[in-house]
């Protein structure tokens, strides 16, 4: 191809054609690098938000082994925001930017987390739907245009694939138990299941950033075909554990394929994303409270960090 | 700050483990559980409400390493009681008055100051008991030592690190820190006094002699208070007993009924 010929959006564009990798140096559009600050962030702050549900139940965990591998699976989210606002920070944004875009709520963070978890089940359709929704996301963001997310997410996503088995298996273990653990399983899938398939965002018609999003291979899926893969992967799993999914419309459909389930409800989706929801209050609370509070031990690692260095320039 | 090197001192003396003298030791390798235990609990409380994203993970690295220690210990409390009771029979289903952790770790988390200074109180004796310990007669005892000194080491770096952090950095963070201290140190002293039960294993030579671990624990706390331009508390280390006998701070309740939540409400079920 003669390259000298084309513009810069046009070389940019065939290299991501090509499946050429985007570095931070290189020269890329400003509405694909504002695309990715917005979506990595929002990544990152569900990440860092994610971690209250969850931490919600550390101190209650049934035993010592799921306690420790609660906490080691928080502790997990932590490192990924970590990452990603790493990542994040490649393309020029600051950190301290981000943080307040979220505490602000001018940045969003994953809607499903601005749900209560309120029994030990939760811990496993967390782990079980949610990371599993999460990482049928994320694989196809290992091949992402820009370098320095897909990198992140090959590491993020080896770790979530681990989370999801824990959360099958924390299932897995309430369905052979007694009656009142199987109660309470299926109580946690019938609140969970449908704003799991939310995750996935609004129906293609009404996702206006999707066709972008794909071009520049940001994006390699659309919201519907993920959520269709979501409920062939889940369904089954369901009743492995002997658990209903909570749609009556759930069913085969031999000609597709796959199978047919009902309509989210979008009026909630909707409420929940515009703030709504039962813990958007608390959740976003939280992350400010910690942020404020933090302030002084922030300062004060800093002023040491001056003071040694203006005693290590005079000694020197 | 420079790396913290313990001073030298002197082999814990030990004798043989007599023959029959598994059991004795099953309350002192309880103590350490509970103790282990509870302070990771605490710490698990910040998991997610850290001052920042890199301490929040600290925070939580630290309480996941006390926790696995506690579990080891757990385990091998249930080996030497020989009643069939497991890791979480231990944990969960005792009540408060039958825990034996010192009343320095039950304490609440308060402010990042009041955290750092608990664990660096408690780091600053950990970090010399398993030392201890790990060249001590009873083998599985070392091995967990072992274990856990490597990652003991570790915390008493990071905490040692924020007490010269917060102690040399803002006028609010010193404030903090020296009400955090004024508060805590109160509870130092029951770490190293033994109590009745302690007293018979050491004359056993099951447990460390205290007495020896002071020394070092006294230099480390110097060179720290001086780094962090703290002066030495003049108060009794000693003010507050009785944690390791069962005899517990309020708190402890009331962090026992969230642990134990799970396993009074549903009995018996496996998790």
């Amino acid at each position: 191809m003669e390259t000298s010929t084309l513009t810069p959006e046009e070389q940019f564009q065939a290299r991501i054609d090509a499946d050429v990798r985007i570095e931070p140096k290189d020269w890329m559009p400003d509405a694909y690098r504002k695309t990715l600050i917005r979506q990595i962030s929002q990544h990152a702050h569900s990440e860092i938000v994610g971690m209250l549900p969850e931490g919600n139940w550390i101190t209650r965990a049934p035993s010592l082994k799921r306690k420790s591998i609660l906490l080691a699976k928080v502790q997990d989210e932590a490192g990924h925001g970590l990452y990603l606002y790493s990542a994040a920070e490649t393309l020029g944004a600051s950190r301290d930017q981000m943080l307040a875009d979220l505490h602000s709520g001018k940045a969003k963070y994953s809607s499903i987390f601005n749900y209560p978890t309120l029994s030990w089940a939760d811990m496993g359709c967390v782990g079980w739907l949610v990371d599993g929704a999460a990482i049928l996301n994320q694989v196809p963001l290992c091949r992402t245009s820009y370098g320095p997310y897909a990198r992140a997410m090959v590491r993020v996503c080896k770790e979530e694939s681990f989370h999801q088995r824990q959360g099958f298996e924390v299932m897995q273990t309430l369905c052979e138990g007694s009656a009142a653990q199987k109660e309470m399983a299926q109580e946690s899938l019938n609140r969970w299941w449908w704003p799991t398939l939310m995750m996935f965002g609004p129906k293609d018609a009404d996702s206006p950033n999707t066709e972008q999003s794909m071009k520049w291979r940001i994006k390699r899926f659309t919201n519907d075909e993920l959520r269709q893969k979501f409920v062939d992967m889940m369904v089954p799993q369901a009743e492995f554990l002997g658990l209903t999914v909570p749609d009556e419309k759930v069913q085969w459909n031999e000609e597709r394929q796959a199978y047919d389930f009902g309509e989210v409800n979008w009026d909630e989706f909707w409420a929940v994303v515009k703030g709504n929801g039962l813990c958007n209050h608390d959740r976003l609370q939280a992350r400010v409270q910690a942020h404020e509070e933090g302030a002084w031990v922030r300062e004060a690692a800093l002023a040491h960090a001056a003071k040694r260095a203006a005693r290590a320039a005079v000694a020197a | 700050m420079p790396r913290f090197m313990p001073a030298p001192q002197p082999e814990v003396s030990v004798a043989p483990t007599p023959s029959v003298a598994a059991n004795p030791l099953f309350p002192f390798v309880l103590q350490l559980a509970d103790t282990s235990l509870i302070l990771a609990h605490r710490l698990s409380e910040w998991c997610g409400h850290g001052p920042i994203l890199e301490q929040d993970l600290a925070l939580a690295n630290i309480a996941l390493d006390l926790l696995g220690e506690a579990r080891s210990y757990y385990q091998y409390a249930a080996e030497l009681e020989g009643k069939g009771r497991t890791e979480d029979d231990l944990a969960y289903l005792r009540s408060a008055v039958e825990y034996r952790n010192p009343l320095l770790v039950e304490q609440p988390n308060g402010d990042f100051a009041h955290t750092i200074v608990r664990q660096f109180l408690f780091d600053n004796f950990h970090y010399e008991l398993l030392k201890a310990l790990k060249n001590g007669p009873d083998a599985q005892l070392a091995a967990i030592a072992e274990k856990s000194m490597k990652e003991a080491t570790y915390h008493l770096k990071w905490s040692s690190e924020w007490m010269i952090r917060l102690g040399d950095g803002t006028p609010e963070s010193r404030q903090r820190l020296d009400k955090a201290l004024a508060v805590l140190w109160r509870y130092a002293g029951e770490l190293t006094t033994p109590t009745p039960a302690e007293t018979n294993l050491q004359e056993l030579g099951l447990v460390p002699d205290y007495a020896a671990l002071l020394p070092a624990m006294q230099a480390h706390l110097a060179h720290v208070l001086a780094e962090a331009t703290v002066p030495m508390p003049t108060t009794p280390a000693f003010a507050q007993q009785g944690g390791k006998q069962g005899r517990h701070s309020e708190h402890l309740g009331y962090l026992l009924t969230e642990l134990q939540y799970m396993q009074r409400t549903y009995p018996g079920l496996t998790w």
